[in-house]
């Protein structure tokens, strides 16, 4: 009974969802209050009944309904509460589920904080929102419903993948796609913007804070996933450029160079067709990696299991969404478009350059990840494109966002002297020039073009951030302590969190060391400084799994470090094996132990890595989360509506005719 | 204003490959094999280690060369159809017993059947190697000259062999480039003399 | 299609994904390892697909990596060890595709939209700066060169 209740809310909410996409769409062109006013109540009542069937399938998993298909796929009676309510995002049609359900999250948070908007706009904006929706929710209900029922009732349940049996699997998935569906906020702030013809430094200040919640989320979604690969999948590697991680990836990428190109139209009004096109942009990419992922044509370890007649689906959806939205670009976007003055030495220049290095970093992604595709449908054989290429190509774009980054926030806007710029940047340069030398004796061993450079930028990007907060500081009137506007508090965590990730990424691809070993229990094994003493091999009894588990004891000199106890676990349901390995975290290595197989006389096949500085990692992107959420909870951002109303007033800056590039 | 054109048309252009890749397997890897020379084996044979089964021997005659292992499910599915075709006499049929203890093996064609003119016993899976071998099953078919000529990747079903085998079988024997090779001092010493009596374009 | 088999395949793959065993190959020479360390991290396992030759347990992954330690222990290059593999299976082994005809937009396509859009960014910022009120715009010319000195940077 609650299965067929929460599928007859889905029907409901996609109703409603048309609803809302129709009625308040007209009313702003018409510009009827009446019909405008069902926008809220409409967002608010879609957000409801999705809710009501996401917890209908949760009820479903946590009840062991076999009855129901898709519980009967991913859960079985033996697995813990924990992970039956997980499995709910499990699969295919429940995180399509978990992804309509942040869709109507996101648009009836815009619909509570959108007060300050103009009434018109406002509408527009939830209207588009809907239109997202009903394609998501069309695609369910049509392809991939996951409230069908196998009557009669399976006894038992095949189980949840165990790789998914995880506290990482828990999290990441909602993290992700809070992310990802977020971008449809500014998506469709950009599409109300086109249709309203209002594209302006107010409609830019609107967007900012969901672009940066939105971006914020997706670092989140990035890390945590990227952290679970490294302690679950047992290869100790962070990231593999396979194309559900580049799915993930190229949004971000876009997002970033979002975030950049929205502070140049805010503050200046400038770029603006270009702050829309990436705007459509990150969403669109967002849109691409739900194809990828579930179309099957692309090979990938995370991908779901999929069918062409649902990769048809969202590719007429995608069409219909992106090539709608594109279109309508091309048409109103020349209007729009007015060029602001500027000089070549200026905040806005820097900007643009940050913009183009992640436009074309975004663009290399997809090319990778979509060129054995197009070589294929060519018929021109089968190619691979993997880490090998994308590290290559990556290490070349972002040396210069690298090297140019700490010295953007010096430059002032519009315009400013080069002299003036040279001479407050020399001396964080020197200081960080100096740090990255006098470290020279402990990373000589590995020197490599790669790792100096890497240590150089790290140390540059670290640096300079953080004299630009004591400059900013010291320039401040005397005697009255503030804390800076937020804005620029987000800018410098992030910016820091940059460094921080340059260098672990530098440190841990130089000095990573790995061994396959075979050891007997009794035996001992030396590797970077810590001897790793195989103490014995014993077998354990999970809640739905039998785990072999060895125990190590690592120690260096006469200090004991750590015991480690990695398993090799079998899950009975699906028969399958799963390697779980131990690690001991440190802030600045990590010892990682895996078990293998069993080889014989007792002997056990062990991999061990040291891996220094792979925290760094994701504490860096943990920097650039907090730092966007930071950003986005800047002062100027809640203004009143008379604030931005007078902001909405088109700023003319209408000089000279010639048509806006970028 | 085509400048604002680019996106949907970029766009467009990526929408056309998603499309055309709807209906192509990234799981299916060509083999760079096919009208190359058939790799070079000579392995025992699996019913009887004392005999041994060569590229050399085989020269002179089309086959088909299906990839199969005990502990492969697909092949236990597909094991119908090879002996349909082995039946059918068409062409003869030989094994590469890939990656598989003997006793096994042995066990597993007693149960199921020994469609195979002979299977070659590839315990270390170097000759599957050199033949690109993925996955059980797969089946090559090697022509006259000692060329593959075609690779199935995968369990082989009817219509495969009705739709493709069996007119690329036909092209070959109607061709007689692909016999020119057969050489004269090297007669196959196969169990069964199939030379002769397989080949109809005689 | 095939596809439609592919969840229980997919499943499989993933599990084996977390699953590897090792192979310990020893090498007397520390060079030896760290050509075979290099290439495995190259190659593509065929049998699972998304990973490459020194993740991979998929028994295929272990014999090709006992093949490239022997050939290593032979004194073989690292591009008769592509080549042997290149020959056998394709290109698609291959995580590092070759230069060659059909991987120019591959290879030099990033390369090129730099150029162009660089290119753009420039013509912008010129342009712009042309925009600027009366008493800047006497210093375009010098706007321009300072532009140049800009990109060194």
């Amino acid at each position: 009974m609650i299965p067929e209740l929460g599928h007859f809310a889905l029907i409901l909410a996609l109703l409603v969802a048309a609803v809302q996409g129709v009625v308040p769409l007209f009313g702003a062109h018409t510009r009827d209050a009446a019909w405008m006013a069902v926008a809220r109540p409409a967002a608010y009542t879609q957000l409801f009944l999705v809710l009501f069937a996401f917890v209908a399938l949760s009820h479903a998993f946590a009840t062991q309904d076999f009855s129901v298909v898709y519980v009967a796929n991913n859960s079985n009676s033996q697995l813990p509460m924990m992970y039956r309510l997980s499995a709910v995002w499990g699969s295919h049609e429940g995180s399509l589920l978990l992804w309509t359900l942040i869709l109507s999250l996101w648009t009836a948070a815009v619909a509570r904080f959108s007060k300050s908007l103009p009434e018109a706009f406002a509408a527009r904006v939830i209207a588009v929102m809907g239109l997202v929706a009903v394609g998501f929710m069309l695609f369910m209900l049509f392809t991939s419903n996951p409230f069908e029922r196998h009557i009669p009732a399976l006894i038992e349940g095949r189980d949840l993948n165990p790789l998914l049996q995880d506290p990482g699997l828990i999290i990441h998935p909602p993290m992700l796609y809070i992310g990802y569906v977020g971008f449809a906020v500014p998506f469709a702030f950009a599409i109300a913007a086109l249709l309203s013809g209002q594209l302006d430094a107010g409609w830019a200040r609107w967007s900012r804070p969901w672009t940066l919640v939105s971006w914020s989320f997706l670092t989140l979604g990035i890390a945590l996933g990227s952290w679970w690969a490294y302690y679950e999948l047992g290869w100790g590697g962070w990231w593999f450029w396979d194309p559900v991680e580049n799915a993930s990836f190229m949004p971000w990428l876009a997002g970033t160079a979002l975030i950049h190109s929205q502070a140049v139209t805010e503050k200046r009004g400038a770029f603006r067709s270009w702050t829309v096109l990436l705007s459509i942009t990150a969403f669109a990419l967002s849109l691409l990696g739900t194809f990828l992922v579930r179309s099957g044509v692309l090979t990938s370890v995370h991908a779901f299991a999929n069918d062409p007649a649902r990769g048809l689906f969202i590719l007429v959806y995608l069409l219909t969404v992106i090539g709608g939205a594109l279109t309508l670009y091309a048409w109103r976007a020349p209007r729009v478009a007015s060029p602001i003055a500027t000089t070549p030495m200026s905040r806005e220049t820097f900007l643009l350059i940050n913009n183009l290095f992640f436009a074309v970093a975004a663009a290399t992604v997809l090319l990778g990840t979509l060129y054995p595709l197009v070589i294929d449908a060519l018929g021109l054989g089968k190619i691979s494109v993997g880490p090998p290429y994308f590290g290559f190509m990556f290490a070349i774009l972002m040396a210069p966002v690298v090297a140019l980054m700490p010295a953007a926030p010096y430059v002032r806007w519009k315009t400013d002297e080069p002299g003036r710029v040279a001479e407050s940047l020399w001396k964080p340069l020197a200081i960080a020039v100096a740090i990255a030398a006098l470290l020279l004796p402990l990373y000589w061993s590995g020197l490599s073009l790669f790792l100096l450079g890497g240590v150089l930028g790290g140390c540059w990007v670290i640096v300079g951030t953080l004299w630009y907060v004591v400059r900013r500081f010291r320039t401040r009137p005397p005697g009255r302590f503030r804390l800076l506007p937020a804005g620029e508090m987000g800018m410098i965590l992030a910016h820091f969190g940059v460094g921080i990730f340059v260098l672990g990424v530098t440190i841990t691809n130089t000095f990573s060391v790995e061994q396959d070993i075979r050891l007997t229990p009794g035996e001992e094994y030396e590797l970077a400084g810590h001897v790793f003493r195989f103490e014995t091999v014993e077998t354990l009894d999970g809640p739905n799994y039998t785990a072999t588990q060895g125990t190590f004891l690592v120690s260096r000199g006469d200090d004991t470090v750590a015991m480690l106890y990695p398993q090799k676990r079998r899950y009975p349901q699906g028969n399958q094996m799963m390697t779980e390995a131990a690690i001991e975290a440190g802030f600045t290595r990590d010892i990682y132990v895996s078990l293998g197989e069993p080889l014989s006389d007792g002997a056990w096949s062990v991999r061990i890595y040291y891996k220094p500085f792979i925290r760094w990692i994701w504490l860096g992107a943990l920097f650039m989360m907090a730092g966007g959420f930071v950003a986005a909870f800047d002062k100027r951002y809640r203004r009143t509506r008379a604030a931005a109303a007078e902001h909405a007033a088109p700023r003319v800056v209408e000089q000279g005719t010639a048509p806006q590039g970028a | 204003m085509w400048r604002f054109l680019l996106p949907v048309m970029v766009f467009l252009a990526i929408a056309g490959f998603l499309y055309a890749g709807l209906d192509l397997n990234p799981q299916l890897i060509p083999s760079p094999l096919i009208n190359k020379p058939a790799p070079d084996f000579d392995l025992p044979t699996v019913n009887d280690p004392a005999r041994r089964i060569s590229r050399k021997q085989l020269l002179g005659q089309e086959y088909l060369l299906n990839v199969w292992a005990s502990w492969c499910v697909a092949c236990r599915e597909e094991h119908n159809v090879i002996t349909a075709i082995a039946q059918s006499g068409e062409i003869p049929v030989y094994g590469l017993n890939y990656k598989d203890t003997r006793k096994n093996a042995t066990r597993w064609l007693a149960q199921f059947g020994d469609p195979y003119v002979a299977s070659a016993h590839d315990l270390d899976g170097r000759t599957g190697i050199d033949f690109g071998v993925y996955g059980a099953p797969e089946t090559f078919l090697v022509d006259a000259a000692g060329n593959i000529r075609y690779k199935f990747i995968g369990v082989l079903t009817p219509e495969v062999i009705e739709d493709e085998i069996w007119p690329l079988v036909a092209t070959l024997r109607s061709t007689p480039a692909a016999k020119a090779e057969k050489p004269a001092a090297d007669k196959p010493r196969a169990e069964k003399p199939v030379v002769e009596e397989q080949d109809p374009a005689e | 299609m095939s596809s439609y088999r592919a969840l229980p395949l997919l499943l499989a793959l993933l599990a084996s994904a977390a699953a590897w065993s090792i192979d310990p190959f020893q090498f007397d020479d520390p060079a030896h390892t760290e050509r075979y360390k290099t290439l495995i991290e190259e190659f593509r396992c065929l049998q699972c697909q998304n990973q490459n030759l020194a993740d991979s347990d998929a028994p295929l992954a272990v014999d090709l990596r006992r093949e490239i330690a022997d050939m290593i222990r032979s004194e073989r290059s690292d591009d008769e060890i592509r080549g042997f593999l290149v020959q056998r299976y394709g290109d698609f082994i291959l995580y590092r595709p070759p230069v060659q005809p059909t991987t120019w937009l591959l290879w030099f396509g990033p390369l090129m939209l730099l150029l162009v859009s660089s290119a753009t960014v420039f013509t912008v910022v010129r342009r712009r700066s042309q925009l600027v009120e009366a008493p800047l715009t006497e210093s375009k010319h010098e706007d321009t060169e300072r532009f140049h000195g800009d990109q060194e940077l």
